[in-house]
């Protein structure tokens, strides 16, 4: 894949629209507590992508879930901060929630097929965003706007479009609507997860470049989840790597791929298929992502770790690392970085 | 949608052939016959083969089957052995009794079960759902007449002058009468013309409701509250119990979550997006219901003292009355093709993709 928003400077300096502190979602199951998010931080700057990337069930799309809060029973929020241009998205009531939601802050999923309700017309779906957050109810809304709102997501045909059913409509296709749905109100944030895993691949760069091409014309914020290296790289400005609950490493994308410092993304990236490089086998991570009812003591990666072996390093196993910034913009959570007078 | 309908149409039409020949060849399997069981003891061998000629029942079967059939089709149902009026008489007096009161306990079991279990899903695992889904399976499990002597013990006799009382037995309390739409009206109709106003003035709450006679439909009303509760519990609970399923199934689904994200407010998303989806099989429930609902008036009418078609089935049945036995059994499969019939045009209504089919 090749990359063009790269040469572009991540718009940085600028306040930072979305805050996310010490973020911690549990579930409370028979079986014990599931820490599905325990204690994630990282900031989203206003046209920015942040890619959010890590293996199934590490925790990024609770983090998602959290910030607009939509978890469902048996999970709750337990602590931390999501301040939203300067506002905790946590601390806020039902009702400011439910108006921020489609409005200022989107979302997007990764199966559009079945994010789509079957029974209701494209129209219907798309128009029901400006529906429910119209401030004068006795306006109307008019299909005429549907049908703008998927000729701004590039579909063919769009008057004849709107009145089609999710059924009716390839991935691709319902993957724009879920877009143009989204962009009804120019959100400050689009949260995208997974946006394109159900894809083919083809279709695949189609999405990403109309995320990107949004993202360039309204100034608008991106969390880009996913676990797909390839599209981290060709996206995101700046990358958070979680496992298991946590994050482990965040720098700029490019720095990221260069230089990687925790053993973990090390492995992420060495396990990508370089085309035109013959390798007899690919690099994998051995072992498993951890319980995340019955974590390990010390850092959670320790049980995979080749380089606590090589490095002969004790303390992972018991005490969980922290944060730190290794280099200039670059934190990892690893003890090959972080000394004793670090904490 | 049209030619969705009009195939469907296309299928009853087999359906009720089918349903016409059964029940002919069932009422003539019963051992006994006609003439004994409606003459009794002055049934001679002379006299029986005279009835027998006249009704035509020295024929083959085949020829009686042939002969009922262009009857039928030609709108005659036949006249009953036993009383010796055509069917369709009978059939105004009975079927509007049995038809209202379906269609009560209906009432009551949808506007009562659909809410229960949206609440039930909603909050599942609280304490409501618990309670209500205890309810349920303990009204699936009643057998219908012992609820509805119950019922009429409790607000017939335990709950006597108090306001909760409510009449045990009959349609109408005695001295009360409503006068027939059609004569309210000034139509001037007797004879055959009258078949069709007549089912219609023998539907007593309807009739109150096209003279504006409020008193009336007040007191028709409150006679079938508790045959309505009895035969509609049964449904309730079924309804109650699927809706809840079939709601919990949907509100887990990821357009579900869209709604939320979209920033749809929680009535919308199980208003709009969760429960057009989830009446599916609760539609299907609901005309399946309709089945145990008739059979279930047979002996909520002999309880309420409610001469429906219930009774006048159960009689006709012993006393061989073919004609009787067979226009019923017709009526009550047209109904419940229609029904069914309407559950699929509100199936192609909620769900789109059955359209396509």
């Amino acid at each position: 894949m090749t990359s063009n928003n790269k040469d572009k400077p991540p718009a940085s300096g600028n306040e930072p629209l979305l805050q996310v502190r010490d973020l911690k979602t549990y579930f409370f199951t028979r079986e014990g507590t599931v820490k599905a998010v325990d204690g994630v931080s990282f900031t989203v700057r206003r046209g920015e992508i942040r890619g959010i990337v890590g293996e199934s069930g590490c925790g990024k799309s609770m983090t998602a879930m959290s910030i607009l809060r939509l978890v469902d029973k048996p999970g709750r929020i337990v602590s931390g901060e999501a301040l939203f241009r300067g506002e905790d998205l946590l601390k806020k009531s039902r009702r400011e929630m439910t108006a921020m939601r489609g409005q200022q802050i989107s979302m997007i999923f990764q199966e559009p097929k079945s994010s789509l309700n079957p029974v209701l017309k494209i129209s219907t779906q798309l128009l029901e965003v400006l529906r429910v957050h119209r401030d004068d109810r006795s306006v109307p809304v008019k299909t005429e706007a549907a049908v703008e709102m998927l000729r701004g997501v590039g579909i063919p045909d769009a008057a004849r479009r709107v009145d089609n059913y999710p059924h009716e409509m390839s991935g691709g296709m319902a993957q724009r609507v879920m877009i143009a749905m989204s962009m009804a109100y120019a959100p400050d944030l689009l949260i995208a997860d997974e946006p394109t895993t159900a894809l083919d691949v083809t279709i695949q760069a189609q999405v990403l470049d109309l995320i990107r091409k949004l993202r360039d014309d309204r100034d608008m914020a991106v969390m880009l989840i996913t676990h797909d290296m390839g599209v981290v790289a060709e996206m995101a400005d700046i990358v958070t790597v979680m496992y298991a609950g946590t994050a482990v490493e965040e720098a700029p994308t490019i720095e990221l791929f260069e230089e990687p410092l925790h053993p973990y993304t090390r492995g992420l990236i060495n396990s990508i298929p370089v085309m035109g490089q013959v390798k007899d086998r690919l690099e994998v991570i051995p072992g498993r992502v951890p319980d995340l009812i019955d974590l390990p003591p010390g850092c959670r990666f320790a049980p995979r770790c080749k380089a606590r072996i090589e490095h002969n390093l004790t303390r992972c196993e018991i005490q969980e690392p922290h944060l730190i910034e290794a280099q200039p913009g670059h934190r990892v959570r690893c003890w090959l970085y972080e000394s004793d007078d670090t904490v | 949608m049209a030619s969705y309908l009009a195939r469907r149409l296309t299928l009853a039409v087999p359906v009720l052939l089918g349903i016409l020949f059964v029940t002919f060849a069932l009422a003539r399997l019963l051992p006994g016959d006609p003439c004994r069981s409606t003459l009794g003891e002055k049934a001679t061998d002379e006299i029986c083969d005279a009835f027998n000629e006249r009704y035509g029942l020295n024929d083959s079967i085949l020829e009686q089957f042939r002969i009922y059939i262009n009857d039928v089709l030609h709108g005659d149902l036949g006249e009953s052995l036993k009383f010796g009026r055509p069917v369709t008489e009978l059939m105004v007096e009975r079927l509007p009794v049995t038809l209202e009161l379906s269609a009560f306990a209906m009432l009551f079991a949808v506007l009562l079960g659909i809410p229960l279990g949206i609440i039930s899903a909603y909050y599942h695992n609280s304490a409501v759902d618990v309670g209500t889904m205890i309810g349920a399976n303990m009204g699936v499990s009643m057998p219908v007449f012992w609820l509805g002597l119950m019922l009429s013990y409790l607000f017939g006799v335990a709950l006597k002058d108090t306001p909760f009382w409510l009449p045990p037995t009959g349609r109408l309390t005695a001295g009360v009468s409503i006068q027939p739409f059609y004569e309210a009206w000034g139509w001037n109709v007797d004879g055959d013309a009258l078949t069709f106003p007549g089912f219609i003035a023998n539907i007593n709450t309807l009739n109150a409701i096209l003279i504006g006679d409020w008193n009336g439909f007040r007191d028709a009303a409150k006679h079938l509250i508790l045959p309505a509760m009895a035969v509609g519990t049964i449904p309730l609970s079924i309804i109650a119990r699927m809706t809840r399923s079939s709601l919990l199934e949907v509100l887990g689904l990821n357009y579900i979550r869209t709604a939320r994200a979209k920033g749809v407010k929680e009535i919308g998303v199980v208003g709009r997006h969760g429960l057009r989806n989830a009446m599916l099989p609760v539609v299907t429930i609901i005309g399946l219901s309709l089945g145990s609902l008739l059979s279930g008036a047979v002996l909520t009418e002999t309880v309420f003292g409610l001469s429906g078609v219930g009774r006048i089935l159960y009689d006709s049945i012993t006393g061989r009355d073919y004609t009787v036995v067979q226009a019923f059994t017709l009526i009550i499969a047209v109904v419940f093709v229609f029904i069914n019939l309407i559950v699929d045009a509100l199936y192609a209504y909620l769900d789109p993709r059955i359209r396509l089919e």
